[in-house]
């Protein structure tokens, strides 16, 4: 076994802590009519004024309605994540928008899909983190496996680390999908 | 209630509902339904210009000077990107325009189709908002929508792409009652304890100023008239940005003229040194603040604006208002006389007799010859003479000439200054006299010109022709770009890389050739005559003032800069050589 004791304390859970100094990490939850060209609006805003962006997802959440929900995991200065919020609030087809992290407790996870290809003792260790981390197999052949994990970003994060040594292919995430706890609604 | 008709109809009758007057546009493939409809009617007229960007800056000109937005039509691919500079220039401005393009059909779009560009691609980063409409049923609505968008809020360009199949199918239309987009709902009307805040500050500040933008232009008339009730019975001094000259009047005893990069000793000062900002709908523009961690350091700023994304962008307000300027303004005079329009009336009155140490300075004086008629001195006889015929509206293409305007040619009233201030957009100024001239038919319209912007958009002369509109071209020829030449000589060791015109045409022939008339002067005892003569006219003119070739716009924050470093004209050479630094030569 190749495996590097620790592994988690240098991954990308590490570097997500280590932001620059003044800036904060913040996760946005972005209410959108679901019309064409609405994600190129808001990836051409943080693109276009220099935002960050570390995760994004959207999909519609309301068929009917035709609403679509955006997340957004950004990182700024205090001043930096105002304006995020005051520039993506006045664009005509956003309804809303949520800073999860400053506004109150909110539960945050992703997907991810993580093809490990490998035999003997690798194989048998690979389950085993499986196991721990309540990832589930997905698919299967002699000598390789999906494996399905769902968590906080970091979470994932660890998992992939481990897998690396162990024969990691290929890694297909969702992205952070995030909403507030407790009983009320965006 | 709804009725059947063609796309095409429906984008006419659209315009119709909205009260179009004018429309600026150039025909071509992807159009001709709409033209067609246009050839059929005879309420709303339209003006042929003579290239698509000068088509968007005489909507700019148009709404500048009306409040009411600017309306443009041109075609699809070279047509939509030709309109991509005017719709940048609206956006950083805040004019109201609505730009409709057409599109190559919808069966057609993404196969390279010819004079098929991405429009709604190209343009979402410089319009408020933009549509492609597919559907002709959809086609009102998103219209009026678009009127909306534009004209509510902080106002903005709006664009909307038509395909051909989608202009000649036919649809439903809707009139415009309640159409708005369903989560766009601009705040007009601001919290009053926040603006209850702002009044105690006010109540005893000892050093207070007005900081004013183009959001009180564009608030309209009534905004501009309650900052001049709010500037009375405070008995502040007032400065303004670029884009808000006129909003209080330049003739008002509590004017300190413009501030920022090449305003006024007085106002930057004032501006540096004072205890209370009230900066009414402008924007903390970098041409104004200067260096960030030395503006205004020992002020509260109160900071009112329509849109709550320019509140604390650049500098952290105090006590911010998000609202609509004149709203806002009527409630805090309201509250003001309320709680007994209390002012610190020693510490202000203490304040002017600084102020009044700063105004002597007389900053704008210049040295004069009997022998070169120096920019300065043009534009003040210009101003002159403008004044001597009444009321009259001024644009300008973008450089020294653009600031010698804004220091030397006084505004008394809103809508009378149109100017590229975000942007900086040369060749605004010929087309934006046109949009100008076809809202204000009577008036005096003068583009304060330089020779190089001038060449830039020189072809709405012929425009101008056509529509019989007496614009006048106020050139003053220094045969140079004359800011980067002096940014080169203050900046770059006296490098004049390419900022001098080698070949320049004859502008009083060239006048001629477009079929209007060409005047030329150089000399200073010849200018008043000459002037007279421009403005007697009624034809469209090219004014060719040969000026001094050298002369630089000052007084100047030099860039990195804050506010009480600013130069004079007369500071010697080394003086001006150590105030320019390298870190700061890295700002634009």
């Amino acid at each position: 076994m190749d495996l590097k004791r620790g592994s988690s304390s240098h991954s990308a859970y590490h570097l997500r802590s280590n932001l620059p100094e003044g800036e904060e990490r913040r996760t946005l939850s972005v209410l959108v009519d679901n019309e064409a060209g609405v994600l190129a609006r808001v990836i051409g805003l943080f693109s276009g004024r220099g935002y960050n962006i570390e995760s994004l997802t959207v999909t519609e959440t309301d068929h009917t309605g035709h609403l679509s929900r955006i997340t957004v995991v950004t990182t700024g200065t205090p001043m930096v994540l105002e304006q995020i919020k005051a520039q993506l609030d006045r664009m005509i087809p956003i309804h809303r928008v949520r800073d999860l992290t400053s506004e109150g407790p909110s539960v945050q996870r992703e997907l991810a899909l993580v093809k490990v290809a490998n035999t003997g003792e690798h194989r048998v260790e690979s389950l085993r983190l499986k196991d721990a981390f309540r990832a589930q197999v997905v698919d299967a052949t002699l000598e390789s496996f999906v494996f399905e994990l769902t968590g906080a970003p970091d979470k994932i994060d660890a998992f992939v680390d481990l897998m690396r040594p162990l024969g990691l292919v290929d890694v297909s995430r969702t992205g952070v999908a995030a909403i507030s706890r407790g009983p009320e609604g965006m | 209630m709804s009725d059947t008709m063609t796309g095409a109809e429906i984008v006419i009758k659209a315009l119709i509902d909205q009260g179009v007057e004018v429309v600026f546009g150039y025909p071509g493939g992807a159009v001709l339904p709409i033209y067609d409809e246009l050839f059929k009617q005879n309420s709303i007229k339209h003006v042929l210009v003579r290239h698509e960007q000068g088509a968007t800056h005489a909507a700019e000109g148009y709404a500048r000077s009306t409040g009411k937005p600017g309306v443009v039509l041109v075609t699809s691919g070279p047509g939509a990107t030709n309109a991509v500079t005017g719709l940048q220039d609206a956006l950083m401005d805040s004019i109201p325009m609505i730009c409709l393009t057409g599109q190559v059909p919808t069966f057609m779009i993404g196969n390279d189709a010819f004079q098929e560009a991405d429009t709604i691609g190209i343009t979402r980063p410089c319009t408020k908002h933009n549509w492609l409409v597919k559907d002709t049923d959809e086609l009102a609505e998103t219209m009026h929508e678009a009127f909306f968008v534009a004209t509510h809020g902080r106002p903005g360009p709006v664009l909307v792409d038509i395909p051909k199949d989608v202009q000649f199918a036919d649809g439903n239309y809707t009139p415009p009652r309640n159409v708005k987009p369903r989560a766009y709902n601009p705040r007009v009307k601001a919290e009053a304890s926040s603006i209850q805040a702002a009044v105690e500050l006010m109540e005893a500040a000892k050093k207070p100023l007005f900081y004013t933008g183009g959001g009180v232009i564009n608030s309209g008339p009534q905004a501009s008239q309650l900052l001049r009730d709010l500037v009375d019975a405070t008995g502040f001094p007032v400065t303004s940005t670029l884009m808000g000259l006129g909003a209080y009047p330049a003739s008002g005893d509590k004017w300190l003229g413009m501030l920022g990069m090449h305003g006024s000793y007085e106002a930057n000062w004032a501006m540096h040194d004072c205890d209370v900002m009230i900066c009414v709908g402008a924007r903390f523009d970098d041409r104004i603040t200067g260096r960030l961690d030395a503006f205004a350091p020992n002020s509260k700023k109160i900071h009112i604006d329509i849109d709550p994304s320019s509140i604390n962008k650049n500098v952290r307000a105090d006590v911010p208002i998000v609202g609509d300027v004149a709203h806002v303004l009527e409630d805090m005079i309201r509250i003001f006389r309320s709680r007994g329009a209390k002012t610190d009336q020693a510490g202000v009155a203490d304040w002017w007799k600084i102020i009044a140490e700063w105004q002597a300075k007389k900053c704008f004086n210049f040295k004069n010859s009997d022998t070169l008629i120096k920019p300065q001195y043009a534009v003040q006889r210009l101003a002159a003479a403008m004044q001597n015929h009444g009321d009259y509206y001024v644009t300008t293409e973008v450089g020294q000439h653009q600031m010698w305007a804004a220091q030397y040619i006084p505004f008394n009233a809103p809508n009378r200054w149109m100017t590229s201030g975000g942007l900086g957009t040369m060749g605004y100024g010929v087309p934006a006299a046109v949009g100008v001239q076809m809202a204000h038919p009577d008036s005096l319209v003068v583009d304060v010109a330089g020779e190089a912007s001038f060449l830039m958009t020189m072809q709405e002369m012929s425009t101008a022709v056509q529509y019989r509109l007496p614009i006048k071209i106020f050139i003053l020829n220094n045969e140079r770009l004359g800011m980067v030449r002096q940014w080169q000589e203050l900046l770059h060791g006296e490098r004049y890389s390419s900022s001098y015109s080698e070949a320049l045409p004859d502008f009083v022939k060239l006048a001629e050739a477009f079929g209007c008339v060409g005047l030329r002067c150089d000399k200073p005892g010849d200018l008043d005559g000459a002037i007279d003569e421009m403005i007697k006219v009624d034809q469209p003119v090219i004014f060719d003032c040969l000026v001094e070739k050298h002369e630089n716009c000052f007084p100047m924050i030099p860039s990195g800069k804050a506010h009480n470093d600013m130069l004079l004209g007369d500071a010697d050479e080394e003086e001006i050589s150590n105030a320019i630094k390298s870190d700061g030569a890295v700002m634009v």
